[in-house]
């Protein structure tokens, strides 16, 4: 078990945190965080395989994937907040209709 | 430089690009600039299907760099009939667009339709899984969007969901990505379908990119998100999602399933055949429960998806064909409808089924097209959906699973009541009249087009078939 695995698995354990937390919580923005989360595992996923082999330089083309998924992940991000603030303007509520308590 | 070395490929992803921005910049004009630049892509992608013909699958380095290090694009025959499809029914809806939203709603509508546009086209040409992952969120951001233009609560609560979902599926797609780059260092799909062997990085690969591209295809039971945000969608942008956006991730697992993953296992594709019949009669009893319209072509979609994934367990290259065919039909199809469900909307204020009355005389055109479509959608002959439904039959029987035949003939059925209860309705008298708007004349005949590209793919069966089969996208012949 080296270093790379380690971070390959904390990246995994981050994307299933967040599968977690999306479905369960109702709050939109606890749901839009948990995908937020689940971005950085995968982001972690990559930067950490990207050390193929043992002491030898980083391949830098999942640095470079991570640098496109990060730009992906900010206007992902933007949009889904914008339609949260839409949303409860519109209605009052930011949960699912189905998924709320009373 | 000739004619014959024009990188056309590159031309049908920049043009809608650009076209997204002009029309932003340029609001008073947007609708005839938008039809300006869907002429042009309609342009683009005759030359790209000319050179493919002439010269058969063709495969264009960006920049001069090419794979490992720059970004293929790669197109054979498979890549260019979906690349066909998105033409045809982008015109149609670009025509029927220029009727249905007023001045506001153009404006957004016209950049966000042109991104969505080049989007499809970069996700058709790419080669790369890389470039497939970006692609598919280019596409989910701008459908997203556009569901929102509908306004109201509904509207925005569908946005949302279909936003988380669409998210989910790809960052489960991305995963994916980097567990295959780590295996075998590249993300060229030509490059991973020479080195990928078993392992169990390529078996939890397999199983991530599939989950994530069956949510975003919407495949029972992950077809919760769909009804809801296709049917609150304005009606070219129902079209649009119904039509092209869940064609999408489907051609992507197709890609995947056929060049990366081909030792993928039997037990594996009998589950996504049994999937996809729960499918098709689920979808099916469901559209015909629904008392509104659009939200019963919605469900339909569901339905008509289920058919797609039959192919899985059959592996020929007739059934493969069968469900390309499938999609193109249904592709055409559903956009009339929805066309046409858009203009008893737009008409009379509601889509209640119940309520149409007699719109068959006041809408005789777009009642027509709702008919022809329906057509298909029952896979009656002469229809793309006749034609696909006997592609599938064939394969079927062929490869000795008769069962999923039976399938075929129950969905159909199911369609069959559907699209006759709502034309029962549509002749016969209500209580509640119509507050009754004139409906402009393109968005009719827009709606009676597709229709007609439905069957007439029924009809010239032959040409399209052909196109499918350059590059030998479904492998050779006895090796399936």
């Amino acid at each position: 078990m080296n270093a790379v695995f380690l971070y390959a698995l904390v990246g995994i354990g981050l994307f299933t945190l967040g599968l977690y937390a999306l479905i369960v919580y109702r709050h939109l923005l606890r749901k839009i965080l948990a995908i937020n989360v689940m971005g950085s595992g995968v982001f972690m996923v990559l930067v950490a395989l990207a050390a193929r082999t043992q002491g030898a330089t980083p391949d830098p083309v999942p640095h470079a994937m991570v640098l496109t998924g990060i730009v992906i992940a900010v206007s992902a991000t933007a949009l889904a907040l914008a339609l949260m603030l839409r949303l409860r303007a519109e209605t009052g509520r930011t949960e699912f209709p189905e998924e709320r308590l009373e | 430089m000739s004619i014959e070395d024009i990188p056309w490929g590159v031309i049908v992803i920049l043009l809608p690009l650009a076209g997204a921005v002009v029309c932003f910049l340029s609001p008073q004009r947007v609708s005839s600039l938008g039809l300006i630049v869907a002429l042009g892509i309609a342009v683009g992608v005759a030359g790209l299907g000319w050179q493919v013909v002439e010269q058969g699958a063709q495969r264009y380095a960006i920049g001069g760099w090419g794979a490992p290090l720059g970004i293929d694009l790669y197109v054979d025959g498979l890549s260019l009939s979906m690349l066909v499809m998105t033409v045809l029914v982008g015109l149609g809806i670009s025509v029927y667009a220029r009727g249905y939203f007023k001045r506001d709603k153009a404006t957004h509508f016209w950049p966000l339709w042109m991104f969505l546009w080049s989007a499809l086209n970069a996700l058709f040409l790419s080669a790369d899984i890389f470039n497939l992952y970006v692609t598919l969120e280019l596409l989910g951001l701008a459908a997203v969007a556009l569901v929102t233009l509908a306004g109201g609560s509904d509207a925005l609560i569908s946005a949302m969901r279909y936003l988380l979902v669409s998210l989910l599926g790809s960052l489960a797609c991305l995963l994916g990505v980097a567990l295959l780059y780590h295996s075998f260092g590249s993300v060229d799909i030509a490059i991973l379908a020479e080195r990928v062997q078993p392992s169990p990085a390529v078996w939890a690969a397999m199983g991530l990119m599939s989950a994530g591209l069956l949510l975003k295809t919407a495949l029972f039971p992950l077809h919760f998100w769909l009804p809801p945000a296709h049917a609150s969608a304005p009606a070219p942008v129902s079209a649009l999602l119904s039509a092209l956006v869940v064609k999408a991730s489907f051609y992507i697992l197709l890609r995947l399933w056929l060049e990366v993953f081909p030792l993928a296992n039997a037990a594996l594709a009998q589950l996504l055949g049994l999937l996809g019949a729960v499918a098709v009669l689920w979808g099916g009893l469901q559209a015909l429960r629904q008392t509104r319209l659009k939200m019963l072509i919605a469900y339909s979609t569901v339905a008509q998806t289920g058919y797609l994934f039959l192919a899985f367990p059959l592996a020929s290259i007739i059934g493969w064909t069968g469900a390309l065919y499938m999609l193109l039909s249904h592709a055409a199809a559903k956009t009339a409808m929805f066309m046409a469900a858009g203009n008893i909307l737009y008409f009379g204020g509601h889509d209640r089924i119940a309520d149409l009355d007699r719109v068959v005389q006041r809408l005789p055109l777009t009642i027509s097209a709702f008919a022809l479509a329906g057509v298909s959608i029952m896979g009656l002959p002469p229809s793309g959906g006749f034609i696909s439904k006997w592609l599938l039959l064939e394969a079927a029987i062929r490869s000795g699973q008769w069962w999923w035949g039976s399938i075929l003939i129950l969905g159909g059925l199911l369609s069959a009541a559907w699209v006759f209860k709502v034309i029962g309705y549509a002749f016969t008298q209500t209580e509640a009249p119509h507050e009754s708007r004139a409906v402009p004349v393109t968005m009719e005949w827009a709606a009676l087009a597709m229709a007609m590209v439905a069957i007439l793919l029924g009809l010239f069966a032959s040409w399209p078939l052909a196109l499918m089969e350059i590059g030998l996208p479904f492998g050779e012949e006895g090796a399936g």
